[in-house]
C-alpha cells in the first residue's frame, strides 16, 4: 500500500486539511530541487508532488511550462526524476511522493516498467493529466500491481454520468481541479468549490484535493476549510523563479525563499479550522 | 498484422485505429470531446446538415474543383499519365476549408458562440477565419511567432477577415506549440468555444471527423476520372504533414486494391540530417495532442522539433489513421526534401501555368522521381491541394531573389 492512505488518515485524526505542494523535478537544477523537496516535510508540507517536465504540457500555465522547460535544459529526464525520488527517500520514508505530468514520456520508458521503477525509487501516486479514465487501462492494473495509487481528476466540467467512473478508478486521493483552465491562472471561488465537494462526497468517501489557482495563504486556508488538502503548485514555482538569475541559474536564497513561502502556506493550511465549528 | 476487411471501417467506438488514435485530453476536456462526438454523430445522421454543407461547398467554396490532365508534366516526365486534382482552387486557395465549413456548421449546431483554431503555414488559420467571418462568429487564431514571421501575408489575411491573431512563443513558436495554446484556451473558454481543429490529429472524433469533411476530395475524384479514363486511377499521391488532404483523397479508395497509394513526408534538409519533418520515417509511436500516433521525439519522450521548409508540414507529428496505415502497409509513406519540393515548385510553375503550394510541391516532387519509371498508361492523381501565392516570398528568399 501506498503512503498516501496512512498520511490522509493521520490528517483526519489531527483534525485538520493537509498542504500538497507542486515543484517541477529539476527546477531550476537538480541539487536545488532536491534541496527543496527535502525542506518540504519540515516546512508543513503533508503530501509531495513532483512535476514530470514535459517538451509540451497543454494542461499547464506559463509558470510551470517554464519551469518544465528550465528543466528539461538541465538536461532532466524522467529516469532522473525517479533518482531524485530515490534520494528524497533517504531522508523521508513516510511523506507522499506524487508524481504530476503527461503520458509521453512514461509511454516512452513503458507503464509496467515504469510502475515497478517508481515504485522502487519511493512513488506513491501518479497524476498523468492527458489519461482520463478511457485510456488509464494501460498504467492502472502497473500502477496497481507496484502498489502506486493513480490519482483521478474531477473538474468543474464532470458532470454526474461521469463522476462515478471516474471515482470508479480512483485511489489514493481525488484531485479536485476547480477552475476550467490551466494551471496558475484563474481562482475558484471557495462556494463553488464546497458545492462540487458536496457532490463528490454524496458519492465517494475519497480523500478531495483541490488545486489550480490557489496562490496565498489565505486562499490555501479557504480551501483547506471544506477540502482534505489544498495544492499549490505555480505559486510555489513561482517563488523559485523569481529568485534565479536571468538565465535560470539557482541564488543563495533560493531554497530558503521556496521554503519560507511553504511555511507560510502550512500556517494557513493547519490554521484553518482552529475557529471553525467541530465537523466542519 | 493481419489484412483487415475493410481498411475504411475505424476508428473504432473509442477513437482508436489499431493502436492508434484514442482520446488524450484532460479531465476538463473529456465531456466536451465526447460532445463534439455526439454532435457529430447526430449531424452525419441528419440530411438537412448533409444538403447545407454540400450548399455551401458548391456555392461558396467552388467544388468540385476541376480535375486535371498536366498533360506538359506528363510529356516532361515520360511515363506515367498525370492529374491534379485542383483542390487549390478552392475558395482561399487550399483543401483546409473542406472541413472548416463541415466543422463552423457543426459547432453552430452546437450553439457554440466562439471560435479558436491552431495554424501553421496559415493556410487553416484563413480558412477558419474565412467561414468564421461568413457566420459572424468571433474567432481566436493561435499561430507560432515563427511561422507569423515566415507567412505574413496569411497572417494580414487573417487580420482582415476579423480574426484575432495571437503569436505563440514557447518552444520553437510553430505548429505544435500553437496546437499547444489552443489547447490551453479550449480548456479556459469550454462552455462557449469549439476548437476548429485544422488537420486528421486531436482526440476523437477530430480524426475521423476532418477525415469524412476532406473526403470530398476523393469521392469527386474517383467520379471525375471513371468519366476521364473510365477506369480508377492506379496511383494516388498526397503530401503529408497532419496528413488531412492525403486522407481526404485516399479514404475513398482504401478498399480498392488496384489502387496504390504514396503519401510524401517532408524530409527536409534530408532524413539523416535530423532536421526534418517525416514522423513516420523518423519517429517512434507516442502520445500528444490528444492522440497516439507516430511522433519525432527522443528517448525519453519528449516531443522534437520538425522542420520543413513548407510551414504547414512543419509538425512533429502525424494523424493516427496514417499510423495505422502505415503500420498495416496499404499506404507507402515516401519523403521529399526542401530542395526536392522547390524544384518541382519551379517545374509545375514553368510546365502548367500553376504555382503550387510548397506542400504539394513535396507530392509533385515524388511524382516527379516514379513518373519516368512507369508505364504511359499508369494514371496517378496527385492531390494540388494548395496554391502557392502564399509562399512567392519564402521561395524567393530560398532561391536567393530580393523582392
Amino acid at each position: 500500500m501506498s503512503r498516501i492512505a496512512p498520511r490522509f488518515g493521520k490528517l483526519r485524526t489531527e483534525g485538520r486539511a493537509g498542504l500538497v505542494t507542486f515543484t517541477m523535478a529539476g527546477d531550476p537544477d537538480y541539487a536545488t530541487s532536491l534541496a527543496i523537496l527535502k525542506g518540504l516535510p519540515a516546512a508543513g508540507v503533508d503530501v509531495i508532488e513532483i512535476g514530470m517536465p514535459f517538451s509540451d504540457p497543454m494542461a499547464d500555465g506559463p509558470a510551470i511550462q517554464a519551469a518544465g522547460m528550465r528543466a528539461l535544459k538541465t538536461g532532466m529526464t524522467l529516469r532522473r526524476v525517479l533518482d531524485l525520488v530515490g534520494e528524497f527517500r533517504k531522508t523521508d520514508g513516510e511523506t507522499p511522493i506524487v508524481l504530476m505530468g503527461y503520458f509521453n514520456p512514461i509511454y516512452r520508458f513503458g507503464p509496467e516498467r515504469f510502475a515497478a521503477a517508481a515504485a522502487k525509487a519511493g512513488v506513491d501516486g501518479l497524476i498523468v493529466v492527458d489519461l482520463p479514465p478511457e485510456e488509464d487501462d494501460e498504467l492502472r492494473p502497473h500502477a496497481a500491481a507496484a502498489g502506486i495509487d493513480i490519482i483521478r481528476l474531477a473538474t468543474p466540467t464532470t458532470d454526474a454520468a461521469r463522476l462515478g467512473p471516474v471515482l470508479a478508478g480512483a485511489s489514493g486521493f481525488l484531485y479536485y481541479v476547480s477552475v476550467l483552465g490551466v494551471t496558475g491562472t484563474r481562482t475558484a471561488a471557495a462556494d463553488d468549490v464546497a458545492a462540487a465537494l458536496g457532490r463528490i462526497r454524496r458519492a465517494s468517501d475519497i480523500p478531495v484535493a483541490v488545486g489550480f489557482g490557489i496562490k496565498t495563504p489565505a486562499q490555501a486556508a479557504a480551501i483547506a476549510r471544506v477540502a482534505d488538502a489544498a495544492v499549490v503548485g505555480s505559486a510555489l514555482v513561482q517563488v523559485i523563479a523569481d529568485r534565479l538569475t536571468p538565465d535560470g541559474k539557482p541564488q543563495p536564497g533560493t531554497v530558503d525563499a521556496a521554503l519560507a513561502f511553504a511555511r507560510e502556506l502550512a500556517g494557513g493550511v493547519r490554521g484553518a479550522r482552529a475557529n471553525a465549528p467541530a465537523g466542519a | 498484422m493481419s489484412t483487415p476487411n475493410s481498411y475504411r471501417s475505424g476508428p473504432d467506438e473509442h477513437g482508436h485505429f489499431g493502436i492508434f488514435g484514442g482520446r488524450y485530453v484532460a479531465e476538463t476536456l473529456m465531456p466536451l470531446v465526447l460532445e463534439v462526438e455526439r454532435a457529430y454523430a447526430a449531424a452525419g445522421a441528419d440530411s438537412a446538415f448533409q444538403r447545407e454543407l454540400d450548399y455551401y461547398l458548391e456555392h461558396y467554396v467552388g467544388r468540385p474543383s476541376p480535375l486535371w490532365f498536366a498533360e506538359r508534366l506528363t510529356d516532361h516526365l515520360g511515363g506515367a499519365k498525370i492529374w491534379f486534382k485542383r483542390d487549390e482552387l478552392n475558395h482561399t486557395g487550399a483543401h483546409k476549408i473542406n472541413s472548416c465549413m463541415g466543422q463552423i456548421l457543426l459547432a453552430r449546431r452546437m450553439g457554440k458562440r466562439r471560435i479558436i483554431a491552431e495554424t501553421g503555414a496559415g493556410q487553416h488559420g484563413v480558412a477558419t477565419a474565412t467561414v468564421c467571418a461568413l457566420f459572424g462568429l468571433p474567432c481566436t487564431i493561435y499561430m507560432g511567432a515563427t511561422d507569423i514571421e515566415r507567412q505574413a501575408p496569411n497572417v494580414f489575411r487573417m487580420k482582415l477577415l476579423g480574426a484575432e491573431v495571437k503569436p505563440v512563443t514557447a518552444g520553437a513558436a510553430t505548429l505544435k506549440d500553437a496546437m499547444n495554446d489552443a489547447l490551453r484556451d479550449w480548456v479556459a473558454n469550454v462552455d462557449t468555444t469549439y476548437y476548429l481543429i485544422g488537420t486528421v490529429a486531436g482526440p476523437h472524433p477530430f480524426p475521423a471527423m476532418v477525415r469524412d469533411f476532406q473526403s470530398v476530395i476523393g469521392r469527386e475524384a474517383r467520379t471525375q476520372i471513371m468519366k476521364a479514363e473510365g477506369r480508377p486511377p492506379d496511383r494516388l499521391v498526397a503530401c503529408i504533414g497532419g496528413g488531412s488532404n492525403a486522407i481526404g483523397l485516399f479514404h475513398p479508395f482504401l478498399d480498392d486494391p488496384g489502387v496504390a497509394m504514396d503519401a510524401v513526408e517532408a524530409a527536409g534538409l534530408g532524413l539523416d540530417t535530423g532536421k526534418h519533418a517525416a514522423s513516420l520515417a523518423g519517429g517512434k509511436p507516442g502520445v500528444l495532442h490528444g492522440n497516439r500516433t507516430y511522433l519525432l521525439q527522443d528517448d525519453d519522450g519528449q516531443i522534437a522539433e520538425a522542420h520543413s521548409i513548407s510551414a504547414g508540414l512543419d509538425y512533429p507529428g502525424i494523424g493516427p489513421e496514417h499510423a495505422w496505415l502505415h503500420d498495416v502497409e496499404r499506404v507507402n509513406y515516401v519523403s521529399a526534401t526542401d530542395a526536392e519540393a522547390l524544384g518541382a515548385f519551379k517545374l509545375c510553375a514553368r510546365l502548367e501555368g500553376i504555382l503550387p503550394a510548397l506542400e504539394p510541391a513535396h507530392a509533385l516532387a515524388h511524382v516527379a522521381r516514379i513518373a519516368p519509371k512507369l508505364p504511359r498508361d499508369h494514371l496517378i492523381v496527385m492531390n494540388l491541394c494548395g496554391r502557392g501565392d502564399k509562399d512567392v516570398f519564402a521561395v524567393a528568399g530560398h532561391l536567393g531573389v530580393k523582392l
